[in-house]
């Protein structure tokens, strides 16, 4: 079967039941979404299904069909992040960082709806996302900032080439 | 993979400083300079200053030989050296490094002592002196303890200091101008005409140099990297999904692997049937392992259908089989013939209990605790042409080589351990079960890199818990505070069930029965704290800030209590009994902080409690709202003192996590046994803190100790009973067992 991920097309030949994770893990070296749990309690596995935060960890790949599924991989890189990443580093967030990926995925998606969440909203959007470091503070305080800086520039706040294309068709 | 993998054998040989300490020991093997581990791996033109600085083509590298496990030690240890080599973060790739004990950790037996870690007598000092020889001998290379800045704080910079002294010795040779007429500035030596060499350029050059016997550390005024905060130099890589944990290790032709342990701990098995996993889509072989079977496979995923597809007939575990009886045993080791320590027994306790009027007491228990780190448990093994490489997260990396020799029967020159960065571990990867088995996947599967990773069930099943333990105390109080205090803790004994793991003897008390209890600075003219050692009967380890984390539960919801019994304000009572002034001034700046004394609105209140642990006084205020019934976490304050702060806002990032971390096992922590096996098996049922439980954290920084201090765990251990104090004082119920949720609820 095909699979579009980070706006690349991959033929994969697995089991139709094997969880998207999987998929991207070790059939396409697509390592930034985590396995934690394995029965979406954590979410260090998020990605993206039509602009909404998935547990990857159990979604069927044959469920996901034409979707575009952008990781976090899809949101900037070291040298090029997106707002929400920038925010993140510039609260210096991560401690071991394991949940990250997942917490930057959910919160740009929040954010990507909402560019001005309230604390009661954001609670709504990350408390599905564990961090066993105790980093949710940073957290807030990061997606605070990135709200603030997707306002300013009045842009969204990710370089995900589906958000921004449903965005503009809107 | 390290970039120290890619690095060819060197064709000449390098100066090197020996920067082992032990002068005026007179061990003749103590006092040998140790190798530079970083000499055997040299590329051509490279150069292995010391074994913590590596120029060669990739550029100036430092060696942090500690696991980054999200406390952010590859950063500060990198800037120890980078601020005597002069040259910035920025510049410098920072390894882990091989496994060596050229990286041994000293400081991380100072804490098995049966001295405060804020006594510094001569006899303490002597003592800490004297742990320095075994733990050479040991060779450990460990991560723990919260002793990684301590241990390296000297010779780190020294190390760096030495690095910068052969570089400017080669480039006054090639420039033919005296050493003294150069300085250094950002990777550079610099010329008294304006001659600029790089470090770069001068690297082969620098390969026969020694460096100076005594060298000369810049003094706090003159730094411009240490004492100020830091960019983390793994986050950009954390926030972009890039950062390498064990897991996500690629290898060419790599195969995955899963496995399952009977869950009666420790036990062997009957039998098993893989024939249905066998024929499994992707499974490649079954093999038996210890107390288990393993499946390597195609994918993970397929790894784990077909292990969970075996089936296995478990023998029983020879320990109790429920919790109940564990906690039997606790209860039951309150006797003379399991007296454990004594280590504090001040004035005469039994007289002025005897005497007293009034006496109040009490009993308080915790229960097992999982390290529940969000990566698994999972290591990647490749045996191939007589060599063995294993990639993991580890704690140990020197025990991993032991662990590889036992089982391959290798010789330690053809064995190499790459350590990753590790997805959090609270202590759980100071264990080898699971690079164990990933290497005796690898003796299954000769030629085949594979990587083994547990499910999050396995994980949770077995790991090696935070031991069940129980506290009783009594204690006779008047009008300005306590007057006697008899303290009485049991549990079983980490250090013996830790350490039997890794074959090392541990003889005599195991202080972490009765650790920030007895050597707590509180003035109480009658004072004696007893511990009590439980038999092992249950695999047991440390987990974040180790025998702290109950016994500071234990010890601040008891002065608490013996406040209350006399209307004591427990700030206050606290502040008037410590005897060590910067513990005196942890609390009094969390007292400003927080308001403590003024008034809140109905249904709010606040709890304080103040550990010391690892040599770091910790003051912690938690103030909640009830509402409907039910605890809010409103807003934590901390204060702590670590001496010297290398990094005044990691320092800060750490107690905030370790904060948490107390309050996530406070609330809702609880792993039961029952039919010899453990219950929680997956986040749904072990339950930490969310994100709208997470109190906003303010931390503030002190430095009036005596020297540098770790900050890992001592965020830690106050966070349970300040969180249990201020339920006190917002309902009057006093719970005496973790976790809270046994008795209220939380939102």
């Amino acid at each position: 079967m095909k699979i579009n991920v980070n706006g690349k097309l991959h033929e994969v030949d697995v089991a139709a039941e094997m969880p998207l994770l999987w998929v991207l893990r070790d059939e396409l070296n697509i390592k930034g979404p985590k396995f934690g749990c394995g029965i979406a309690q954590c979410r260090a596995c998020t990605v993206h299904l039509n602009g909404r935060p998935v547990a990857s960890c159990s979604y069927p790949v044959s469920a996901v069909g034409d979707a575009q599924v952008p990781t976090v991989e899809g949101l900037g890189t070291p040298e090029a992040m997106s707002i929400v990443q920038s925010a993140w580093v510039a609260h210096q967030v991560a401690q071991c960082g394991y949940c990250q990926s997942g917490q930057i995925m959910t919160a740009t998606a929040l954010l990507s709806g909402n560019n001005n969440p309230s604390d009661e909203q954001i609670d709504t959007a990350m408390s599905a996302n564990l961090c066993r470091c105790g980093t949710y503070p940073k957290i807030r305080a990061a997606i605070k900032t990135a709200a603030k800086n997707i306002r300013q520039i009045d842009r969204l706040p990710i370089v995900d080439v589906t958000l921004v294309k449903d965005k503009h068709h809107e | 993979m390290s970039k120290l993998g890619t690095i060819t054998r060197r064709t000449f040989l390098f100066g090197s400083v020996a920067i082992a300490g032990g002068v005026g020991f007179g061990y003749y093997k103590y006092k040998q300079p140790i190798d530079n581990p970083l000499k055997n791996d040299l590329a051509d033109g490279g150069s292995a200053l010391t074994p913590y600085v590596l120029i060669d083509q990739n550029g100036i590298s430092i060696i942090a030989p500690r696991a980054e496990m999200g406390q952010g030690v590859q950063t500060t240890l990198a800037a120890l050296v980078a601020e005597e080599l002069d040259v910035t973060l920025e510049q410098v790739n920072v390894l882990h490094g091989p496994a060596s004990s050229a990286y041994l950790n000293t400081a991380v037996l100072e804490e098995v002592l049966p001295f405060s870690s804020i006594d510094t007598g001569a006899m303490a000092n002597g003592a800490r002196k004297f742990v320095h020889v075994p733990a050479k001998f040991l060779g450990l290379q460990i991560t723990g303890g919260s002793s990684s800045i301590a241990d390296a704080y000297e010779k780190m910079r020294v190390a760096g200091a030495a690095a910068r002294t052969i570089l400017i010795k080669a480039a006054a040779q090639k420039l033919g101008v005296a050493e003294s007429s150069l300085k250094t500035e950002n990777g550079m030596v610099i010329g008294a005409a304006g001659q600029v060499l790089s470090y770069l350029e001068l690297a082969s050059t620098s390969a026969t140099i020694e460096a100076d016997s005594e060298l000369v550390l810049k003094p706090q005024s003159e730094w411009k990297i240490l004492g100020k905060s830091q960019n983390r130099i793994d986050i950009p890589a954390k926030s972009t999904g890039t950062a390498e944990y064990g897991i996500d290790v690629d290898l060419p032709n790599m195969m995955y692997a899963s496995i399952r342990v009977n869950p009666n701990l420790g036990a062997p098995i009957n039998s098993f049937n893989s024939g249905k996993a066998e024929g499994m889509q992707g499974v490649k072989k079954v093999l038996a392992i210890d107390n288990g079977a393993a499946v390597i496979a195609t994918n993970t995923w397929y790894a784990f259908k077909a292990v969970n597809a075996i089936e296995f007939d478990w023998a029983q575990a020879s320990y109790p089989r429920d919790t109940a009886a564990h906690l039997k045993a606790v209860e039951d080791s309150f006797t003379s013939e399991h007296q454990d320590s004594q280590f504090r027994k001040d004035g005469d306790v039994d007289a002025a209990l005897e005497t007293a009027d009034e006496v109040i007491s009490a009993e308080y228990r915790v229960p097992y605790l999982p390290h529940a780190p969000l990566e698994p448990m999972n290591a990647t093994a490749w045996l191939r042409d007589g060599k063995l490489d294993v990639w993991a997260g580890t704690q140990i990396p020197t025990q991993a080589v032991k662990e590889a020799i036992k089982i391959t029967g290798l010789d330690e020159s053809n064995i190499k351990i790459h350590t990753t960065l590790i997805g959090g571990s609270f202590g759980r990867r100071l264990e080898m079960d699971y690079i164990i088995q990933a290497i005796k996947v690898a003796v299954g599967m000769p030629d085949t890199p594979v990587k083994l990773t547990w499910t999050r069930e396995e994980d949770m099943t077995h790991d090696n818990y935070r031991p069940i333990g129980m506290a009783r105390f009594q204690a006779v109080v008047g009008d300005k505070g306590p007057i006697a205090i008899d303290l009485q803790l049991a549990c079983g004994s980490v250090n013996t069930s830790q350490m039997g793991r890794i074959d090392i003897p541990m003889a005599g008390p195991d202080i972490s029965i009765v650790q920030a209890a007895w050597d707590q600075p509180y003035a109480v003219e009658n004072f004696r704290v007893t511990g009590y050692r439980t038999k092992n009967i249950f695999p047991i380890s440390s987990w974040r800030s180790v025998g702290a984390s109950q016994n500071g539960f234990f010890h601040e919801s008891m002065m608490d209590e013996i406040a209350h019994s006399k209307g004591l304000d427990p700030m206050q009572m606290r502040i008037d009994l410590i005897t060590h002034e910067p513990s005196r001034k942890v609390l009094m700046a969390v007292a400003e902080m927080s308001d403590w004394g003024t008034t809140l609105p109905e249904g709010h209140a606040r709890g304080v409690a103040f550990s010391l642990s690892f040599g770091v006084p910790a003051a912690e205020v938690i103030e909640i709202a009830i509402i409907d019934g039910k605890v809010k976490i409103l807003k934590a304050f901390a204060a702590v003192d670590v001496g010297t702060a290398m990094d005044p806002n990691n320092v800060k990032s750490q107690v905030m996590g370790g904060l948490n971390f107390g309050l996530a096992a406070a609330m809702t922590g609880d792993i039961n046994i029952k039919d010899g096996q453990v219950q929680e098996t997956n986040f749904h049922q072990y339950r930490s803190m969310r994100f709208y439980q997470a109190p906003a954290v303010e931390v503030r920084v002190l430095e009036n100790g005596d020297r540098v201090r770790g900050i890992g765990e001592p965020g830690t251990p106050p966070a349970a009973p300040a969180l249990a104090n201020a339920i006190f004082a917002a309902t009057g119920k006093r719970i005496r067992e973790l976790p809270l949720s046994k008795h209220i609820d939380f939102i």
